[in-house]
């Protein structure tokens, strides 16, 4: 007897969102033995990592504090996936967006919330956008492969992010910790409920995802990148431009990426520090794959990735485990997920060895 | 500071070996046509796996020996879900590197702080005290020269072996391969495990002989780095070693020009090894013709037998 894969012919609707949900059954499964191998009781710790953050005081609206980045990076990741454009670089638009955009607060502290927020946004947009159009340019002019491009540009944003706060732009009076002055109230991302976090990134989040269903599913460019990922044989013959298409899909990704790192460092964070970000820009690859590179399916995707830190936190002081339980959760679900995933393509099947043998 | 050309040499052979062993292992993955996104993941987990069995044992050899198993282990995680689950090897190679982060993070923290012995350098008497040449050439570390005999033996395996042949066929065009009767799965299957033993070693040399303690994320994007190796070298294993030791004396000078007291922000010049590889990726890639001749043509490609 032997277990087989046999293609269906067909994508399995049934299977594309099943096998998320059996992915993540078998990621809890998994997290309760690693936390029973690391010497701790794994109902507890279950309870502690997925549960507790929720229930306590301000739970909800962590959550979506940790949520919202993720989003506007999935989506633009998702419609640039879809193209078959592996930007595997928004951690570095983050960062070079929230060096845009928290730049400009920095610059004119006095001007008025409603001109200087905006501004910084939009600073952010473009600043996520050049240092993804750079991997384009690359892509395009080049050949060069964007995976590893992007990969390094990041690293390479990350080390102006530090050379800025500890050099430039360092707080003269930061006791010489390397860190920007903290924004004006005029330049701060303000919270929308009294005592939370929860502050204006979650609306930017939710647009995103709706306009980029909108993109995807009732525009031309949205047909035109999934053709491009789908057969791109197809889309030539069709007319479509590649080059710009990844263009297009580029300027998306880094722009909301952008966009997800002035909100955070001008909000959460309230400064410019060289720890802007926990890694959201590679968790939201995962929340791209978890939420079937849909815009829609990326906003819960995000939930429970955004659940992941807030698990890591909680694991890290109630139980004294390093927070990297987070990045196993993260990668273990990737793994199951793609496994899990072979299923909407192909069904198991038992075949007894002889028959295959009288065959032959 | 004086420039001392022996031991700025030493410095670069050290830098350049992790790199060259990550690369080769990456070379065979990818021209069997398969591409291991993960190769950043694999040398963590190996380099805390290697570090940990060395500092409890006191052996180098058994940390080494231990490097290597995680690197296969690691790997054969990767194998499973692309070869016989048939999923997208990017994604997959991507969460293994996320995964490996994640977990040689976990196992580290009780290491942290801690020192090993350095992988010791052989001596050859006589031979080993010739000034400059002696310590360059007879002076150096046991996986040194086991990178360049593995680099020679990658080479005479893939040009000159029947087998060879076969991984390259299955590399150029598996559909065709598995018509011949070539067991395309299984040989990818060893060369996806040869790669992640080679990521191993480098792991493991990069905690028992770059470095001689763990830090979380100590390896620094050298895995990838490794990768935009693969693509320098158009696939060939000598012009590995070419590339490997360019890119080792970058890492180095960047390291010494900081030490040397230039007025430059260290930040650029930590930035050099990545900015490089962006430019080398790009003089290499802009010849389309040449990456399409060298590439192996079913690289990244799933191959589902069918039937």
């Amino acid at each position: 007897m032997q277990l087989k894969l046999e293609p269906r012919g067909f994508q399995s609707k049934f299977w594309s969102y099943a096998s998320p949900v059996l992915a993540i059954a078998l990621t809890i499964a998994t997290m309760a033995v690693i936390f029973l191998v690391l010497g701790k009781d794994p109902v507890i710790s279950l309870y502690t990592f997925l549960i507790e953050p929720l229930v306590a005081e301000n739970g909800a609206t962590e959550l979506l504090v940790k949520a919202s980045p993720l989003i506007l990076m999935g989506v633009g990741i998702s419609l640039a996936y879809r193209a078959n454009v592996w930007d595997i670089g928004a951690e570095g638009e983050f960062t070079i967006g929230a060096l845009f955009g928290g730049g400009i607060g920095l610059a004119f502290p006095d001007l008025p919330f409603s001109l200087l927020f905006p501004l910084m946004l939009i600073a952010g947009m473009i600043g996520g956008m050049l240092w993804a159009m750079l991997v384009a340019l690359l892509r395009t002019q080049f050949n060069a492969n964007e995976i590893l491009t992007s990969l390094m540009l990041t690293y390479i944003a990350q080390l102006i992010l530090i050379y800025m706060v500890t050099g430039p732009w360092r707080d003269p009076q930061g006791f010489g910790f390397p860190q920007t002055a903290m924004f004006s109230a005029n330049a701060t991302n303000p919270t929308i409920i009294e005592g939370t976090r929860l502050h204006l990134g979650i609306f930017f989040a939710l647009a995103a995802a709706a306009a980029g269903w909108l993109l995807l599913t009732r525009s031309l460019l949205g047909f035109q990148l999934r053709v491009q990922g789908f057969a791109p044989r197809a889309a030539r013959f069709a007319g479509f431009k590649e080059t710009r298409l990844v263009w297009t899909a580029l300027a998306l990704t880094g722009g909301l990426a952008g966009i997800a790192g002035t909100l955070e460092v001008s909000g959460p964070i309230g400064q410019l520090t060289p720890q802007i970000s926990p890694g959201y820009g590679y968790t939201a690859i995962i929340v791209a794959f978890l939420g079937r590179l849909h815009p829609i399916g990326v906003v819960f995707a995000a939930l429970l990735l955004g659940l992941s830190y807030l698990g890591g936190e909680a694991a890290q002081i109630e139980l004294a485990l390093p927070s990297a339980v987070t990045g196993i959760f993260q990668g273990v679900l990737l793994f199951y997920l793609l496994g899990c995933d072979t299923l909407i393509l192909y069904r198991l099947r038992l075949r007894s060895s002889r028959p295959a043998a009288l065959r032959a | 500071m004086d420039f001392h050309y022996t031991s700025f040499l030493l410095s670069v052979v050290v830098a350049s070996t992790p790199l060259l062993l990550a690369a080769a292992g990456e070379l065979v993955a990818e021209r069997a046509g398969v591409l291991n996104l993960g190769v950043e993941g694999m040398m963590l987990v190996s380099a805390v796996i290697a570090f940990a069995v060395a500092v409890t044992t006191g052996s180098s050899t058994l940390g080494i020996l231990a490097g290597v198993s995680a690197g296969v282990l690691t790997s054969l995680i990767f194998a499973v879900l692309t070869l016989s689950f048939l999923s997208n090897q990017v994604a997959t190679g991507l969460a293994l590197t996320i995964f490996g982060t994640g977990l040689s993070a976990l196992i580290g923290k009780a290491y942290v702080g801690m020192v090993v012995k350095r992988l010791p350098q052989i001596h050859v008497p006589g031979l080993s005290d010739i000034p400059f040449f002696g310590p360059v050439f007879f002076g150096q570390d046991v996986l040194v020269y086991l990178s360049f005999a593995l680099v020679c033996a990658i080479y005479w395996f893939l040009f000159k072996t029947h087998a060879g042949l076969v991984l390259r066929a299955v590399g150029d065009s598996h559909d065709a391969a598995h018509a011949i009767g070539f067991p395309v799965i299984k040989i990818r299957y060893l060369a996806v495990m040869f790669g992640g033993g080679m990521a191993g070693l480098a792991g493991a040399y990069m905690a028992i002989a770059y470095n001689t303690s763990w830090s979380e994320g100590m390896t620094a994007g050298r895995g990838w780095i490794a990768l935009a190796l693969v693509v320098f070298a158009t696939w060939r294993p000598f012009w590995l070693v070419v590339g490997a030791y360019l890119f080792g004396s970058i890492m180095y000078l960047s390291l010494y020009i900081q030490g040397f007291g230039v007025h430059i922000p260290s930040q650029f010049i930590s930035a050099l090894p990545y900015a490089s590889t962006v430019v080398v990726l790009v003089a290499i890639s802009r010849d389309r013709k040449r990456i399409r001749l060298n590439a192996p043509a079913s690289l990244g490609k799933t191959f589902h037998a069918a039937g």
